[in-house]
């Protein structure tokens, strides 16, 4: 069987597989872009915070996948919730990294001039720091993204969502005439997700980025 | 004398304002006194490390004093809400700091949008000091920070200050990091603006000849925020109270008096030098020349501005007649006019073979000359008046 006529017959299978990688990905970097942020805000106004901080999540980033999975299937079981926390713990890293780095990075001459306006330490975040801090943290975001549309692939092993089912489905059936297309297929569909989440982050990025500080 | 100075409270006073950092053996201010009378602009002037920007920032409380009290207007403020104590107090700094992710507009309004004005009353705001800073709305209101030149920054830096009309303003340092001829243009138009807006301003800098020009009066800091003189730069130029502060004022003393006065406030010789219009042969400019018994002309162009200084042999170095007068003698390099001061009269003397500046009126027509025996004339006078000053408040003080 060719990749062709294998997509000519299960093209279903696949579309649905990578609806399904998408969904993991996003909801995966939507709980790490909230939950970082906002260790990142708690955290960037004193040295030693940010330093413990990244100590820990630099950490989690370094304990294989499979460590995870063996552990999370304790917990809460086989399925798209041990799959999802894994892949938002790797996505935590670059999200509070350049979130503290783009906060901390604010011209310091910009911080004094809104303070000394009389504005308080909220406005003055949500006005001037968050905002000027804004294009380097949706780059943290796409380091994040691009990053785990791979690692996904690997949710499958605990039955999770996505076209690592597909890898894995062919990886068992090695011999037979759908191993190949199954690896190439599902393979090249997690590069070409990637590519596409890159490309449109960069676009987001270019069209939210405020004219100043582009 | 006390009953006044009671009933005209200071805009600015600082009891024994006092900040000692942990772990360092000597106060960075320590204990200053001051008070800034309304409608002034007072200077904080000092060698470096003295502490006058930790005594700006104590006044809007960036920096929070270790001990004495802050009063603005009268009212104690050392203990109110630092963020609203800062929206009555417009603030500038040496790097400007506007928000590079909002336009200038948007800039200009940020204390006013805080106050919570309308969209009407901000947008009126933000038109009217655009125009005072000498910058078109139209063409630069929805311009971003990167898009304006550093002079033009630094004019929305001082137009975001004043946005909600405070009382006072603070400014460290504000044009330290702009060009010469740049900050020369700025402080001008600043003191231009100033003379309609009679905000009390204190203004920090490192350099004395800003602090002349600029101050109302000059507070001169020691170490430690310790104010070794605290008057008129009149008075701290003419009467230095101690060897620190002659010191701080280097050697130039004498010229730097000369930024005190201008050439309106001297006497104009008219009719000292003559005067030859462009129409004039060489012939007649020489009859002149031998009658006046000068060294020099001056040659008026059409619309009698100063075009040239012309001596005798510059006529016969023509030769043959007609001559051109306007090719003859040297050029007029500048003028000074009438709001110049003397030091900038004093320059162009210098560049003058005859040592004498021309003085122009408002239009750039001729007014008259000024010459170096009228400024020393003016500077003995300026010393005179200020001794006179000094030792009758010494009587004062007496009594």
């Amino acid at each position: 069987m060719t990749v062709s006529s294998y997509l000519e017959r299960r093209w279903d299978v696949v579309l649905g597989l990578t609806l399904e990688h998408l969904l993991a990905v996003g909801i995966a970097v939507g709980f790490a872009t909230l939950i970082g942020i906002a260790l990142a805000i708690l955290s960037y106004r004193n040295d030693r915070a940010v330093a413990v901080l990244l100590v820990v999540i630099n950490t989690l980033f370094t304990v294989p996948a499979l460590a995870y999975f063996g552990a999370l299937i304790l917990i809460v079981g086989l399925g798209w919730t041990a799959a999802i926390t894994v892949l938002a713990i790797y996505a935590l890293l670059p999200i509070v990294r350049n979130t503290v780095t783009g906060l901390r990075e604010v011209d310091p001459a910009i911080v004094r001039a809104a303070t000394g306006m009389g504005m308080s330490k909220s406005q003055r975040l949500l006005r001037v720091e968050l905002p000027l801090a804004y294009p380097v943290i949706l780059s943290g975001l796409r380091v994040a993204t691009v990053l785990i549309v791979g690692i996904a692939a690997i949710g499958a092993y605990v039955a999770g969502p996505g076209l690592g089912t597909l890898i894995f489905s062919g990886l068992g059936a090695i011999g037979s005439v759908r191993a190949m297309p199954e690896i190439i297929i599902g393979t090249v569909a997690i590069v070409l997700v990637a590519l596409v989440l890159d490309a449109v982050l960069a676009l987001l990025g270019r069209l939210t980025t405020p004219r100043g500080l582009r | 004398m006390s009953t006044a100075r009671a009933a005209s409270e200071p805009m600015i006073r600082l009891d024994q304002l006092t900040k000692h950092y942990p772990g360092q053996e000597a106060p960075a201010v320590d204990g200053i006194d001051l008070a800034v009378p309304q409608g002034e602009i007072v200077i904080l002037v000092g060698p470096s490390g003295c502490g006058k920007t930790t005594t700006l920032e104590m006044i809007n409380r960036l920096i929070e004093p270790s001990s004495g009290r802050i009063f603005l207007e009268g009212e104690d403020v050392t203990h109110v809400n630092p963020d609203h104590l800062r929206r009555r107090m417009g603030y500038v700094i040496q790097q400007i700091g506007l928000f590079p992710h909002q336009t200038i507009a948007q800039n200009i309004a940020t204390v006013p949008r805080m106050l919570g004005w309308d969209d009407k009353r901000v947008n009126d705001r933000v038109e009217e000091l655009l125009h005072l800073v000498g910058l078109d709305p139209a063409r630069y209101r929805d311009r971003y920070p990167k898009e304006m030149s550093g002079g033009q920054r630094q004019r929305v830096g001082v137009a975001r200050a004043m946005a909600a009309d405070p009382p006072v303003m603070l400014m460290d340092e504000p044009f330290g990091a702009t060009d010469p001829i740049t900050r020369e243009r700025l402080q001008n138009e600043f003191l231009r603006i100033q003379e309609d807006i009679r905000k009390t301003i204190v203004f920090v800098t490192h350099d004395i000849d800003e602090a002349i020009k600029m101050g109302d009066r000059i507070v001169i800091l020691a170490e430690g925020s310790r104010i070794a003189q605290y008057d008129t730069p009149e008075a701290i130029l003419t009467n230095p109270a101690s060897e620190f502060v002659e010191q701080f004022l280097g050697s130039g003393i004498l010229l730097k008096r000369l930024n005190l006065s201008r050439v309106e406030d001297v006497h104009v010789a008219t009719s000292e030098w003559m005067t030859i219009g462009p129409d004039s042969t060489a012939e007649h400019a020489r009859q002149l020349l031998q009658q006046s018994g000068r060294t020099h002309l001056l040659l008026l162009d059409d619309q009698r501005r100063p075009a040239r200084w012309i001596a005798e042999i510059d006529l016969d170095r023509q030769g043959g007649f007609p001559a051109e007068l306007s090719e003859a003698g040297t050029r007029v390099q500048a003028c000074v006019d009438s709001r110049a001061t003397l030091n900038d009269a004093l320059q162009e003397m210098l560049l003058n073979a005859n040592g004498v500046a021309a003085v122009v009126d408002r239009d750039g027509a001729y007014a008259g000359t000024l010459d170096l025996e009228t400024i020393i004339a003016a500077i003995r006078e300026m010393r005179a008046k200020a001794l006179d000053e000094a030792s009758s408040t010494a009587a004062r003080g007496v009594t």
